[in-house]
């Protein structure tokens, strides 16, 4: 029988397989940051040991970067020392460091495949659970925890039980003004935050195939947010146009060796998976959050939902506690819901497609009064990207604030918060109680819908904006 | 890391679904560079409410956490689990965890245990009438045990087998040095590399 690409690319990586035993995965690349990586180094040095793979590892800073006056000493003592302790680890055992300043800096989702690094049929390991995002390009990525990077540090591999495959097809067409962010809430909708888990979800069909490599990112990203370890997307032309060229992509004779094994990375038409989801792209609409985990979603047009609506005893209590906390009532239409921050960025939707998506919808547009909006790029590269094209010009003329590229408000490790009871339509993942800061409540949703939102002050998509909203010649 | 053969402790019902690791440990709190002191980190924000269970006198000192379903999901972060054991617990019950944590947990020799909501819901429903109620977690039979109610668990043999032991899995992958090191050998040239020969 035939496998899938998440098996082919499994079985391509097992150094050592024994009955009753865990896999021994061997690991592509090791991506680090300064949050999941200290204990791992000292646990290193504890027990004398060395970076197996320097080659294999690279270094970025994100989580805890401030995005203004990045030129000065960081305020906060303890993040500036997390971000010390990464250049010292690095400095020390001799791995790679993109250090905040330098070109090459961002959220280490973004920095990855930017540079070529993640590439189809490779495994893919960071001490983050979006580490999912780089299953865009057929890669078996997964997050893992501390204990791990340390394995992986030491060892170049990881022990790894084999989880199941889950085939999520979407057909067709997706409407107009729908993105892959609408798409990927509207999955986790669907399966809930539970749905896949022990699952590495294979996402293919027409529309999927449609989408181009940021967009399949955004898709890969939140799969962890349906309870996958890793979300994949088999390789295609639209893979190997956007690596062909990046600074460690294949060159010469390696592209044409590499593109003749990526080819063969496809799912067979015998295998079989062991869940399967269809879902007809054609059904699909502008989506956002109402509650605290990103499975707790609807459609635009529709309202907070009613708590006692829901059969399952627990759903039901999570949804009364997400509508306490969120401040919200059922019934309310969510077009209907203020916000007064908007933050488009993160590992989601922090690349330069999203940027123009939001700068499209911005252009000539002034951003609604008592609203602030942040634009955060993924990466030092997207900016200079952005610059180039003028999108920062877009975003500042709205009114909105151009920020140094980092996760920033994705988790408010940083200056970047929200204050307590403040409500943000935010582009990235997660709208857990106190994500983006304490008390902070969140609506997960694209950039388009945040670009809207930031405009008439409500949660809106760019087809409720008029001609009117123009005020100024659009800059773009 | 520390072996766990069987324990025995007070429980503290955690009557929540989707405790996500956010939750368990703030963002904030992942700014430490070491593996301990994160025990007031934990449940920060519920614990400001006095009357979060775990600020109840009667579950001061308890080890076995007995939680919803969906324990653990969100951030990958480790601290979340040491944060579990600097607060002092042993084990943490549920009917479903997220894979990650559960990982993680394993590894640091923290008892993630999970057993079917109606058993759950008894745990709940003895430690809440009796906080003195006591739990036994018994990995040596893959059984919990307390008053009225036996449930037998699953956990597979390998990871059981290293919890019962407290081995360290980077020692154990190194006796395979030559099956690396043959994997090594054998790997494409076209393969990435971070730094440009
Ligand atoms: S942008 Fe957000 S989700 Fe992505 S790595 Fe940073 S903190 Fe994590």
């Amino acid at each position: 029988m035939g496998r899938t690409l998440a098996e082919k690319v499994w079985d391509d990586h097992v150094v050592r397989r024994a009955e009753g035993e865990p896999d021994l995965l061997f690991i592509d690349l090791h991506l680090l940051h300064e949050v999941t990586s200290p204990q791992a180094f000292d646990g290193l040095r504890q027990a004398g040991r060395r970076v197996r793979r320097l080659d294999l590892t690279i270094a970025t800073e994100d989580h805890n970067t401030p995005t203004l006056d990045i030129d000065k000493p960081i305020a906060d003592p303890v993040s500036r020392a997390q971000l010390e302790t990464l250049r010292k680890n690095c400095a020390e055992f001799g791995v790679r460091l993109h250090p905040l300043g330098d070109v090459e800096q961002g959220v280490v989702h973004v920095v990855g495949p930017q540079l070529g690094l993640t590439q189809p049929g490779t495994t893919v390991v960071c001490g983050d659970s979006h580490t999912s995002t780089h299953g865009a390009f057929g890669a078996l990525a997964f997050g893992i925890g501390t204990s791990q990077v340390e394995h992986v540090l030491a060892t170049q591999t990881l022990p790894m039980a084999r989880p199941k495959t889950m085939a999520i097809t979407v057909d067709g067409e997706l409407p107009e003004g729908v993105t892959a962010k609408d798409l990927i809430l509207a999955i986790i909708a669907r399966i809930g935050t539970g749905g896949g888990q022990g699952y590495i979800i294979e996402y293919r069909g027409s529309a999927i195939e449609k989408l181009s490599m940021e967009a399949r990112m955004t898709v890969c990203n939140m799969s962890i947010e349906a309870g996958a370890r890793a979300g994949m997307i088999a390789p295609d032309e639209t893979t190997f146009a956007y690596l062909k060229g990046r600074d460690h992509a294949p060159q010469g004779e390696d592209w044409d060796a590499a593109v003749a094994y990526w080819k063969t990375l496809r799912t067979d038409d015998d295998a079989a998976f062991d869940a399967e989801v269809v879902i007809d792209a054609a059904e699909l609409a502008p989506f956002v959050t109402w509650g605290t985990n990103p499975g707790q979603g609807a459609p635009l047009s529709a309202s907070v939902p009613d708590p006692a609506s829901y059969e399952d005893a627990s759903e039901r209590f999570a949804a009364e506690k997400a509508l306490e906390y969120m401040g919200l009532t059922a019934g309310q239409p969510l077009r209907d819901i203020n916000v007064d921050t908007v933050f488009v960025g993160s590992c989601t939707n922090g690349r330069i497609e999203d940027l123009r998506g939001a700068a499209a919808v911005l252009g000539g547009r002034k951003v609604a009064d008592g609203v602030r909006m942040l634009v955060v790029p993924g990466s030092v590269r997207v900016a200079l990207q952005a610059v180039e094209e003028g999108l920062d010009k877009v975003f500042t003329a709205a009114g909105a604030e151009w920020r140094h590229a980092g996760c920033s408000m994705c988790l408010g490790m940083n200056p970047d918060q929200l204050a307590p009871g403040e409500r943000s339509a935010s582009t990235s993942n997660r709208n857990f109680e106190g994500r983006q800061g304490k008390g902070g409540r969140t609506h997960l949703v694209s950039p388009q819908v945040a670009a809207a939102t930031a405009v008439l002050g409500h949660l809106a998509s760019p087809a409720d904006l008029s001609d009117a909203d123009v005020r100024t010649p659009a800059g773009v | 890391m520390e072996a766990f053969t069987t324990h025995t402790g007070r429980a503290v019902p955690l009557r929540r679904s989707n405790v996500d690791t956010d939750q368990i440990i703030p963002a904030h709190w992942l700014k430490k560079v070491t593996r301990d002191g994160f025990e007031d980190g934990l449940f920060e924000a519920w614990r400001k409410d006095a009357d979060f269970v775990l600020n109840r006198p009667e579950r001061d000192g308890a080890t076995v956490l007995v939680a919803g379903p969906d324990f653990g999901t969100g951030s990958s972060r480790e601290h979340a689990v040491w944060a579990l054991q600097n607060y002092g617990f042993k084990a943490v019950i549920s009917s479903r965890f997220a894979d990650i944590f559960r990982g993680n947990s394993l590894k640091n020799g923290l008892l993630t245990v999970v057993l079917d909501q109606d058993t759950v819901d008894r745990i709940w429903a003895l430690t809440e009438a009796d906080p003195t109620a006591e739990i036994t977690v018994d990995l040596e039979a893959r059984q919990v045990r307390a008053e009225g109610i036996t449930a037998d668990f699953e956990l597979d043999e390998n990871a059981r087998w290293r919890l019962l032991n407290g081995l360290d899995d980077i020692s154990l992958t190194l006796q395979n040095e030559a099956d690396i090191a043959a994997y090594e050998a054998a790997r494409p040239a076209f393969k990435p590399r971070t730094l440009k020969v």
